[in-house]
């Protein structure tokens, strides 16, 4: 059959009432069909000034170069590729969701795959540029490919980690856009079907003439699956080589085996924060509440515990093998780390990474709104120092102490990275004013199957285990969209 | 002779769709197409659509896009110009699966999904083949085709008691060209 009832005692996906096929599309396309209001715009003028700041920076380092930047011969490396790893790390949380939760059929994830897979497309955008800009001279980027040329050929080194990351952060990124895309047609055909005049040429041209038949929608499904079973080893492959890029190198506190696991669950960690710090403020400022519960909010804060605690199992395996290595130089790269001249560096990563999300395990601050989104953004700090960490604290003070230096940003180095948070919240603000930052299609799926109102029925009908209708009740509570005491008498 | 030329039946609940399947199946009623706004699962099987083929087609462009990447691989570091890094081999396969997975996938995704795209039509600019408006919204609906499926009324009689808050009879096939 087209649905079946879910066993009791599962959460509800969506809340409300009286929520029926027409009324999903009426709330999810309200910020695409209408004016947006006060608080959109000055979210979008704050956005639009970083992203100008943004311009502005990244003009001035292609002008003058990136001596503009605060690097020297001995850090060489700094705020650039934190940045860049810091945003491909929040990217991969978006291929989380929609993908690997795709598999595990978890269907929380319909409600919040949208806006999370737009958020990973933008972030990548965002890391991209940095990769570009840290060439110094961004037209070589060309360089980077495997044409021929007039050396010999001289071709590329496909055994360096840098040319793999090439190719993976190119694949993710088009993979990423494509399995969005796709997913986006149905609901772009629902707001062609609605519109009139230049908007529904506009969406017309967009909806690739989707059209919902059985067929199409049979292809669509397969796609589907196929696109989340291959992006999710793709995604773990990403984050593998980011980290490779580090690990295959002979730096003291870089070249480590444990690099690939810890930087995917790192990446996964600040990307279900920075899914929080945007999906927290959307559903309010959206009127999503029906969609985005609590049980999705408490199902992410989950995951981040998970993955902050196994960010620091590796920060504290990293530091006991460097101990029993018995390695010099790699003992001192993590005593430098812990008490060298960057120890802020380091215990801000460690406080906002291993110790504050401990207090998810408190479910009284894991369901609390604002002390969730807090903490998303502590994350994302910890996890911008983390970054750091490896990197700068790695390079300043390597073999030779006489080459030991200490690295100072420029007003460059801060503005373009200040400036790569506005372009994405830019990004992702005219997002939700023009594509539906839901996927409709994919919660009018599970309406009948997951939602408050289906499960009430059943509750109504009887035929339940009191037991398990008590549970049902009580594990009502915790959501802010559901009037527990209207189930008194039921 | 009526100038009907498709019969829809619009639903508002997809179980009484398929219900509605069923009661025009048992009168031997062939159905041209159903439109929905999410897919319904198992509607494919009652109304007798093969599976999927895509998953072969993803197949066969992820083995191309592997091959290709390993064979030029191959070319340009073993054949062309092999570097001596320190007398080591200079087919060291290790090196070479990175890259050989990314475009496994890539060719995968892009070879599977344009595929997608050119079995059912969808491109940019393709003028929409609509036979409701609210086939995208909220409504699920079943196309009959008007010719030699008569007579008509009994249709429309078969749809409403299957469910359906409303029968069509257009004369038009689709509604999406004005």
């Amino acid at each position: 059959m087209a649905s079946h009832s879910e066993s009791i005692i599962r959460e509800p996906l969506i809340t409300g009432t009286n929520i029926t096929y027409g009324q999903i599309t009426d709330d999810v396309l309200r910020p695409v069909e209408n004016m947006p209001g006060k608080a959109w715009w000055i979210g979008f003028t704050v956005a639009s000034l970083g992203a100008t700041l943004w311009v502005v920076a990244i003009s001035y380092t292609f002008w003058f170069g990136i001596g503009a930047w605060g690097l020297n011969k001995t850090v060489g490396w700094a705020w650039d590729i934190t940045g860049f790893v810091w945003w491909v790390g929040i990217g991969h949380a978006g291929t989380l969701i929609s993908a690997v939760l795709l598999l595990f059929r978890q269907n929380w994830r319909n409600s919040i795959n949208r806006s999370a897979e737009a958020m990973t497309i933008f972030a990548v955008i965002c890391a991209a540029t940095y990769i570009g800009a840290h060439m110094g001279r961004p037209w070589m980027a060309v360089y980077s490919l495997p044409l021929p040329n007039q050396y010999g050929s001289l071709w590329v080194n496909w055994n360096s980690p840098l040319i793999w990351d090439v190719f993976a952060i190119s694949t993710y990124f088009s993979v990423s856009l494509v399995f969005w895309y796709t997913g986006l047609l149905p609901d772009i055909a629902t707001i062609r079907d609605r519109a009139t005049g230049l908007r529904r040429r506009i969406y017309s041209v967009l909806s690739f003439g989707w059209t919902g038949s059985v067929k199409t929608w049979q292809r669509f499904e397969t796609v589907s699956l196929i696109l989340a079973g291959i992006s999710t080893p793709l995604v773990l492959s990403v984050h593998t080589i980011v980290s490779m890029d580090f690990a295959t190198s002979l730096e003291p506190g870089w070249h480590t085996t444990i690099f690939p696991p810890y930087f995917v669950a790192g990446a996964i960690f600040s990307g279900f924060a920075m899914v929080q710090t945007l999906l927290l403020v959307a559903r309010k400022v959206l009127g999503l509440e029906n969609y985005i519960t609590m049980f999705h909010i408490e199902s992410m804060n989950k995951i981040i515990l998970l993955t902050g605690s196994i960010v620091g199992v590796a920060y504290l395996t990293e530091l006991f093998i460097a101990f029993y290595s018995q390695a010099e130089y790699e003992q001192y790269a993590f005593m430098n780390r812990i008490s060298g001249p960057y120890w802020w560096a380091y215990w801000s990563m460690m406080t906002c990474n291993v110790i504050t999300p401990q207090l998810f395990w408190f479910k009284k601050i894991r369901t609390n709104i604002p002390l969730a989104w807090t903490l998303s953004i502590v994350v994302n700090i910890g996890m911008w120092f983390e970054r750091f960490v490896i990197i700068v604290t790695s390079l300043h003070r390597d073999y030779i102490p006489s080459s030991w230096a200490m690295f100072y940003p420029t007003w460059v180095d801060v503005s373009i990275f200040i400036g790569s948070i506005g372009l994405f919240f830019t990004m992702f603000l005219l997002f939700i004013r023009v594509l539906p930052s839901v996927a409709m299609a994919e919660v009018k799926l599970i309406l009948k199957s997951s939602s408050e109102q289906a499960k009430r029925k059943i509750l109504e009908n009887g035929h339940v285990e009191p037991a398990e209708a008590e549970f049902y009740i009580g594990s009502l509570g915790k959501f802010d969209s559901v009037e527990q005491s209207s189930y008194e008498k039921v | 002779m009526s100038s009907t030329k498709y019969i829809l039946g619009i639903f508002d609940d997809p179980d009484e769709l398929m219900h509605g399947i069923d009661k025009l199946q048992k009168n031997s009623v062939p159905i041209y197409d159903v439109y929905s706004p999410c897919p319904i699962h198992g509607i494919d099987a009652k109304l007798g659509i093969k599976d999927s083929r895509l998953g072969y087609a993803a197949f066969m462009f992820g083995c191309l896009g592997g091959t290709i990447m390993f064979s030029m691989v191959y070319y340009m570091l073993v054949h062309d110009w092999p570097i001596n890094i320190g007398g080591k081999n200079a087919f060291a396969i290790p090196d070479f699966v990175p890259v050989t997975f990314e475009w496994t996938v890539l060719w995968t995704a892009f070879g599977m999904t344009f595929t997608f795209f050119f079995a059912t039509h969808l491109f940019p600019g393709r003028a929409p083949r609509v036979m409701d408006l609210r086939a995208t919204n909220d409504k699920f609906i079943i196309a009959i085709d008007a010719k030699g499926n008569t007579p008509h009324a009994d249709i429309t009689n078969l749809l409403k008691e299957a469910g359906a808050v409303e029968v069509k009879h257009n004369d038009r096939k689709y509604v999406s060209y004005e």
